[in-house]
């Protein structure tokens, strides 16, 4: 195994990280400043920008994933002694690094590609807008915080490049200020992420006081060792113990994550986000941003204890179904792909959750490219149509046909047809939900349930959208004679997000074994905080780690392999003991030890797991086929049920809809949960609000009216003392200086003999006098 | 005052020319018809030509009293160095003159007069 630290070297890492985010804000900057003054807008700024960032993300990724292939690779700009001190205040230091592994190689290789197909697209889409410029600007500005949001080392940095994006998501949403829907949908969804990034700060807090670090691999490490600091006497949760502080630390960051990633119950913004550009949609609201708050929860994963997992799992299970519900029952083509994208989040978070990290991380890579292809493919539509309604579409694909393709591709690929991407993703996060049942008693089975329901509806509603937009007859001749193929600065990117659509699974075999994929070879889980130090018997998250290489064993026949995992697990963890040992600036000797220990005990577990066959590996191995065969049952399932309903017409989908009346009304109404948070939350605030005013208006007011009284009174007298004393003095001196210069003034005449006379007087005089 | 050539070249005692106040006499002179030249006349030459003759009723006054005072050299230095002090002030008054003349189109001084409030 070569040192990790030589693979790259230092300086060009330390380049690569500080370019990606600082080249697209430089990008941003000089867009905004002078944007209207360079040629085509300046667009070939912003595309210069990006595509040298994923020229770097590609190349680190070529070095990295392919050229390298360990799955333990990782880099902290700490270890090369790089890094630079924030804040310095007392005790409190904050340091900022940058650190790179596997997983956020891939997540930048995965957020340039997919903006760089987006800015070109966007030039076509938003070609003649009044704000051309503008809009690169603020997509740059965008790529600027999300990849510093990717490869910063600590908390408190995802945290602030976790807000600024929030930021670019809000100006960009809000993109029309002049229309009516942007300003709000923009206004809504900063709120409502207020309410989940609050909590996620509150998360972040009570990780620095727990552990007194917030950078990752310190964290980390400290976590295995079990160096909680005592919370203060005083604290409000003094009399928790640490397992279940750890849980609510866990959960609050995760709240970070549902407001983000839209999970419920704060996903209402999602769908509303709709009323940004088109390209915005694909880039933020589908493939990066909101995909960021599921690489948190994969990057903070050993953080989750597991009834903090089992949080997640069910709000991404939750999610999963109800955005795929709301989905089957939109007309606008991009509240379908936006519920799409809200329950596919959900398959995400759930997968995470139910210990699927790998299949949970491998979805949101996958999936950013095709729904991003997706979203571009119903910008292209609209481009065409000049209508977000299905109903006015129709028979597109004869006018379109790259559009069309290429939505087809990421149709199938989203439903999880096999050989097609999302396929590869979204069977390993079933699979995981299943052994999850399998393992965790009938009620842990919910998420697996909804999950193949999910899945079903998500063809059905995919199928839907490209059988009401693509098929049939023109539901309207006039749009339907002036649709055109869009520009091939459009139909490009389409191309090339179509055909990672295709190829992302890296594989074209119908039925691998999970290591057969690449991601599940270069994205290793790691173990989660039950198994680390905390002495907790339900080793969930290491055990499932353990069952990685247990499954590689059964099911690949490769003994070696699996040994050789361990083999460098245990190693790895034992090197992290030594240096928690090693460096006294992070705790006492005292503490290493027991680090040691714990990972020597947690090598020796997952060593006897594989042996022994553990019931979670087991399970996993025992879900792979059936889980396979449902989400197939429920693809073809609903394949048939969207081609009955909405290209054969045997059945009239008003007649569904009138049979599930009151459920259909109450999903067209998405559940109610906006009218909820208008009466229910906001509705008491503005009552409360009401009464603060009355207070304000009669006491606090009253009492400042009163003071400005008094004051009025004070200052009347001064003013008076002012006017006639002070003024009155001055004036004095004003006409006394006046009368004296008027005579001397007589005496100027501007004449030198003049001057001369009254020197040579003067001279005389003094003469007479001096003798 | 022991040997005749200097008995020659300052007069002899109690004599006219002999006398310090002869000499101060004409340098009263000189001194008050310049005077009476820069106050009277408006051409500006006849004033610098006035200037002239006081600086140079104060180059007899200091040859004298080195003369009679027994101040040695003194006086005559100072004189040298009046002299050439003159020279160079009418050099730069010349210069002023000239740009009277083009300013105001005459060496009047009385029109000279716009830094009047």
């Amino acid at each position: 195994m070569p040192d990790p630290g030589q693979l790259v070297a230092d300086g060009t890492l330390l380049a690569i990280g500080l370019g990606l985010f600082l080249v697209p804000l430089l990008a941003a900057l000089v867009l905004i400043f002078f944007g209207r003054k360079l040629p085509r807008g300046g667009d070939w700024v912003a595309q210069t920008a990006i595509v040298s960032c994923a020229a770097a993300g590609v190349w680190l990724f070529g070095k990295v994933i392919v050229g390298h292939g360990d799955p333990g690779w990782h880099w902290w700009s700490h270890d090369a002694g790089l890094e630079w001190e924030w804040i310095a205040a007392g005790p409190l230091r904050f340091t900022v690094g940058l650190f790179f592994d596997n997983l956020s190689v891939i997540m930048v290789a995965m957020v340039t590609v997919v903006a760089s197909c987006i800015f070109f697209f966007s030039a076509g889409y938003m070609h003649g807008d009044r704000d051309y410029p503008r809009f690169f600007a603020y997509l740059s500005y965008f790529c600027f915080a999300m990849m510093g949001l990717v490869v910063v080392d600590n908390l408190l940095f995802l945290f602030i490049f976790w807000e600024l994006v929030g930021v670019g998501s809000y100006l960009l949403i809000g993109f029309f200020y002049d229309q009516v829907e942007p300003p709000k949908a923009s206004l809504k969804a900063f709120m409502v992420n207020r309410v989940g990034d609050v909590l996620f700060l509150l998360g972040i807090i009570l990780a620095w006081q727990l552990f007194g670090t917030l950078r990752y691999p310190e964290l980390f490490e400290r976590l295995a060792a079990g160096q909680f600091a005592a919370l203060a006497p005083d604290h409000v949760l003094a009399g928790w113990d640490s397992q279940s502080l750890l849980t609510l630390s866990g959960i609050l960051v995760f709240c970070g994550a549902v407001s983000k990633s839209a999970q419920l119950p704060l996903h209402t913004w999602l769908p509303d986000a709709m009323a940004g550009p088109t390209p915005v949609s694909a880039l933020i609201h589908a493939a990066t941003m909101v995909a960021a708050g599921v690489f948190m929860v994969g990057r903070m994963y050993p953080y989750f204890t597991p009834t903090a997992l089992g949080v997640i799992a069910s709000v991404g299970a939750c999610t999963a179904l109800v955005g795929a519900t709301m989905g089957l029952v939109m007309w606008d083509i991009k509240k379908v792909l936006a519920y799409s994208t809200m329950s596919q989040l959900g398959f995400m978070m759930m997968g995470l959750g139910v210990g699927g990290y790998v299949a949970g991380l491998f979805h949101l890579i996958t999936h950013a490219f095709f729904k991003a292809c997706l979203f571009l493919g119903s910008g292209s539509v609209i481009h065409a149509v000049h209508s977000q309604d299905m109903r006015d579409m129709g028979s597109l694909r004869k006018k379109m046909p790259v559009t069309y393709a290429t939505f087809l591709v990421s149709t199938l690929a989203l439903a999880g047809v096999p050989m097609f991407a999302g396929y590869y993703s979204k069977d390993q996060i079933v699979a995981n939900a299943l052994a999850w049942g399998l393992t965790h008693g009938a009620a842990a089975f919910v998420p697996f349930v909804f999950g193949a329901v999910g899945a079903f509806m998500t063809t059905f509603y995919m199928f839907r959208l490209v059988f009401l937009t693509f098929h049939g007859a023109p539901a309207d001749s006039h749009r339907y004679e002036h649709a055109h193929e869009s520009p091939a600065v459009m139909a490009l990117p389409l191309m090339v997000l179509a055909t990672v659509a295709i190829f992302g699974g890296g594989t074209l075999n119908p039925l691998p074994h999970n290591e057969d994929l690449w991601f599940n070879r270069m994205v290793h889980q790691p173990a989660s905080a039950a198994a680390l130090g905390l002495g907790l018997a339900s080793a969930h998250g290491g055990s499932a780690a353990a069952g990685e290489a247990a499954h590689g064993e059964v099911a690949g026949g490769e003994a070696a392999h699996g040994q050789a995992a361990h083999g460098e697990a245990a190693h790895g963890e034992v090197a992290h003991g030594e240096v928690a040992h090693g460096e006294p600036a992070h705790g006492a000797p005292a503490h290493g030890e027991p680090a040691q220990a714990a990972a020597g005990a947690q090598a020796h577990g997952e060593q006897a797991a594989a042996e022994h066959g553990d019931p979670w590996a087991h399970a996993l191995h025992e879900a792979h086929y059936p889980a396979l065969v449902v989400s197939l049952v429920a693809i073809v399932l609903g394949f048939l049920l969207a081609r009955r309903m909405y290209l054969t017409h045997a059945t009239d989908p008003a007649e569904v809809s009138a049979r599930f009346g009151p459920m259909h009304r109450i999903i067209s109404n998405k559940y109610y949960f906006d009218e909820f948070y208008a009466r229910g939350v906001v509705g008491n605030l503005h009552r409360l609000n009401r009464g603060l005013a009355w207070f304000d208006k009669n006491l606090l007011d009253g009492l400042v009216n009163l003071m400005a009284w008094l004051c009025r009174g004070v200052a009347f007298f001064s003013g008076l003392f002012d006017t006639y004393v002070i003024d009155g003095l001055v004036n004095f001196w004003r006409g006394f200086t006046r009368g004296l210069a008027s005579v001397l003034r007589l005496l100027q005449t501007g004449n030198a003999r003049d001057y001369l006379t009254w020197s040579l007087v003067g001279a005389i005089i003094l003469v007479f006098v001096l003798a | 005052m022991t040997t005749p050539l200097l008995a020659l070249q300052a007069g002899a005692p109690g004599t006219l020319v002999g006398s310090l106040s002869s000499y101060l006499v004409v340098s009263g002179v000189l001194f008050v018809l310049g005077v009476a030249t820069i106050l009277t006349r408006r051409n500006a030459l006849y004033i610098l030509m006035g200037t002239e003759l006081i600086l140079n009723a104060a180059n007899i006054n200091f040859v004298a009293f080195a003369r009679f005072g027994g101040f040695g050299m003194d006086g005559q230095v100072m004189a040298l160095i009046v002299i050439m002090l003159a020279a160079a002030e009418a050099a730069i008054a010349l210069a002023i003159v000239l740009r009277i003349f083009h300013d105001f189109g005459s060496i009047d001084i009385t029109r000279t007069d716009s830094l009047r409030d």
